[in-house]
């Protein structure tokens, strides 16, 4: 059996091994929460505001996401609706707070406990569409940036990596540092099962991971 | 851990069990194979009591073989006798032992014990055990076809190990219809002790291979055997084929990544990653390899595409789109040293269409001129065997010998060959892979154009499509040693 990390506590993980997520900020409080985003010039207005927690696995279908939020009046309401919308059998919950980041092109990262190979390194072309795209690759873990770069290389959807409506082509060294360091998060911290990072927007050509989802093995957290 | 495996392949005596007269069974036919295929070495056939089998004395126990003469026992006996066989075998001085015997894992759960003492045993008596349930072994250098079935295979550089007897077999007879030649072959059977990664590193150190071919269809083990295959295409190409790669499904989990974990995108990456080149069925998987073996391997992806006639090139150049492989615009000096050969109907571009402007000597000259410009990296010939066929109408017709068809028939025959021959000569002198592909290939095999291609050692393509696709797996294969400088 396995349990998941809240996206708090996932996107934590994999920012100390240098996976780009956006800026972000979080809280048990309303109170709280204003403070934060108060306190951390990096998460600018308008931001999406995001009730999280263990045992809260869809956020999306129960309506727990609140995006484009232009101004703390705006933020404040949300974080009153979101906390009231907890219901006992979350647990802890807290609302996590990001900048708001668009992009037209998304992509999928993640990891993978392989039963025949160990560890595996994904990535794909979609977000939230992967599933059915399935323009994916995969390599066993550890990679160098070599492998990464050809990770890239060996999507087949080729074109949404050059200039794009109006967004710069992908900075390749970007993704690569961004699938490295996934990478090493795979190889320094003990009984991952899995990571998304989904969906990995490109902004200005570089990657943003705007949602994390860890899982490991249970033995792990007792 | 790395086996030798030379009393395997080049054994200097074989002891075969469970030899009778009788025509049918695998003791019989494996003696048969070997005298067949020109084994110089001892043979000690073994069988029940002494009699003669082939005209060959069948001797009645391993006992009877003198000490240190064979080095390595081929079993077609009975799994209940076999240990005992292993043990006298091993009191000879064998090394090495191929079980062709069946009745081990593959027969429930008296054979899977069975199959484990037999782990146990060959561990003991320091043996190297193919096998079981196997079906044999072939060694062109040693002019060896150790199996219960055929065929043997011309001689040549590609090494075949394979999770699928019946897979050896195949490769073994594309090697006879492509004239492509085989250094070694081996059916893992159940792998009780030797698996493909066992094999594949001997492949490596053995002078007489260049390429890896392997087919498997189970994965045991799959990170030892992707850091063992991977030190591999370090050194050698290993061409891989699976079975059972159609596995669409995902497993059932939590995440994203999960679920699109599917066994084949999982193993296509560690393919990559590994360096292995990853065919998609049996024939591209022989075809890459024989590509591989007797092409050099190109600098880059840009390719100029030689024809006679038009639509063959824009079939090539179609086969390209999804590819690594690019038709490159041509240079303009290569352009001028065109337009000094052929009349000025030419494409005046890539496909190189001579619109039926040769001479007698255009078709080298082109190819020459390609395959040495420093900015094309490998060159595809389409129109082998065109002139020949015209000549193979008019030799069959009623008209034959007279009106001078007989001269023109031998010209047209001459040139295909020379054409053939010239684009093997050229890629050895220029280092740019030179390829060949026509439907004569399969259809009219001994139209000089192809039976050339086969003289001269080398692989005709039977489709412009066929020859893109393992010119893109051998340009990906060096692409993936230059990125790591190798």
């Amino acid at each position: 059996m396995s349990i998941t990390l809240s996206e708090a506590e996932s996107r934590r993980v994999v920012t100390r091994y240098g996976v780009p997520v956006s800026p972000f900020v979080t809280g048990t409080s309303t109170d709280e929460v204003i403070e934060a985003v108060a306190a951390d010039p990096t998460v600018e207005y308008p931001v999406v505001a995001k009730l999280c927690g263990r045992a809260i696995a869809h956020k999306t279908e129960r309506g727990l996401v609140r995006l484009r939020l232009a101004d703390a009046a705006a933020l404040r309401s949300a974080c009153d609706d979101l906390l009231a919308a907890a219901r006992p059998d979350d647990g802890d919950v807290e609302v996590l707070v990001s900048t708001m980041v668009d992009g037209n092109r998304e992509l999928i990262a993640g990891l993978n406990d392989d039963p025949q190979f160990g560890l595996t390194i994904m990535l794909g072309v979609g977000g939230i569409l992967a599933e059915a795209i399935r323009d994916v690759v995969f390599r066993v873990v550890p990679i160098t940036d070599i492998d990464a770069g050809e990770m890239i290389d060996d999507l087949a959807t080729q074109r949404l990596l050059e200039e794009f409506r109006g967004e710069p082509a992908l900075d390749r060294q970007s993704l690569i540092d961004a699938l490295v360091g996934l990478a090493a998060v795979g190889e320094q911290e003990a009984d991952i099962v899995s990571i998304d990072l989904n969906p990995l927007i490109l902004v200005d050509g570089k990657p943003i991971a705007v949602d994390a989802l860890l899982e490991l093995n249970q033995e792990a957290d007792q | 851990m790395s086996h030798d495996l030379s009393a395997l392949f080049d054994p200097k005596g074989i002891i075969i069990t469970g030899v009778s007269n009788h025509p049918g069974k695998f003791g019989f036919v494996t003696l048969h194979n070997l005298l067949v295929s020109g084994y110089e070495g001892n043979i000690f056939p073994v069988g029940r009591e002494p009699s003669e089998a082939l005209g060959r004395p069948v001797l009645g126990s391993i006992d009877e073989v003198p000490e240190g003469e064979a080095d390595m026992v081929f079993i077609c006996t009975p799994q209940a006798v076999n240990e005992d066989l292993l043990r006298a075998a091993a009191a000879k001085g064998v090394k090495a032992a191929f079980f062709a015997a069946a009745g081990y894992r593959e027969a429930g759960p008296d054979g899977v014990e069975a199959e484990r003492r037999l782990v146990a045993l060959a561990d003991e008596l320091g043996i190297a055990v193919a096998g079981p349930n196997g079906q044999g072994v072939v060694s062109t250098p040693s002019k060896m076809c150790a199996q219960i079935v055929a065929p043997y295979a011309p001689a040549g550089r590609i090494a075949v190990a394979s999770q699928s007897g019946n897979f050896v077999s195949s490769f073994l007879n594309l090697a006879h219809h492509t004239g492509v030649g085989i250094s070694r072959a081996v059916a893992a059977g159940n792998a009780a002790v030797l698996g493909i990664a066992d094999y594949v590193e001997w492949f490596a150190d053995d002078p007489e291979t260049s390429v890896c071919l392997v087919y498997m269809e189970s994965v045991d083990n799959g990170r030892e055997m992707f850091e063992r295959l991977k030190a591999v295409a370090e050194r050698k190409p290993v061409v891989v084929v699976k079975g059972g790669a159609s596995d669409a499904g995902a497993r059932a989990a939590a995440s994203h990544t999960g679920a699109l974990a599917s066994d084949d995108a999982v193993f296509d990456g560690m393919c990559r990653q590994a360096g292995l080149i990853r065919a998609r069925d049996v024939e591209e998987a022989f075809e890459a390899a024989a590509t591989l073996a007797t092409q050099p391997l190109p600098a880059g992806e840009r390719v100029v595409v030689v024809t006679t006639v038009g639509g063959w090139g824009v079939a090539a150049v179609d086969a390209m789109s999804g590819t690594r492989l690019v038709a490159t615009p041509l240079p303009a000096d290569l352009h001028a040293a065109i337009d000094e050969k052929l009349p000025p109907r030419w494409s005046k571009n890539n496909p190189i269409d001579m619109a039926g402007g040769e001479t007698r000597d255009t078709v080298p000259e082109i190819m020459e001129l390609a395959a040495s410009h420093p900015e094309v990296d490998s060159v595809l010939f389409l129109g082998l065997g065109i002139q020949s066929n015209t000549a193979a109408m008019m030799r069959d017709g009623e008209f034959y010998p007279d009106h001078g068809l007989e001269r023109i028939v031998g010209f047209h025959e001459r040139q295909d060959a020379r054409y053939a021959e010239a684009a093997a000569e050229i890629s050895e002198r220029t280092g740019t892979p030179v390829l060949l592909a026509t439907e004569l290939a399969n259809a009219r095999p001994d139209n000089p154009g192809p039976a050339g291609a086969r003289s001269a050692g080398r692989m005709c393509h039977s489709s412009a499509g066929r020859a893109i696709r393992s010119l893109d797996l051998m340009t990906r294969y060096a692409q993936w040693r230059r990125a790591r400088g190798l």
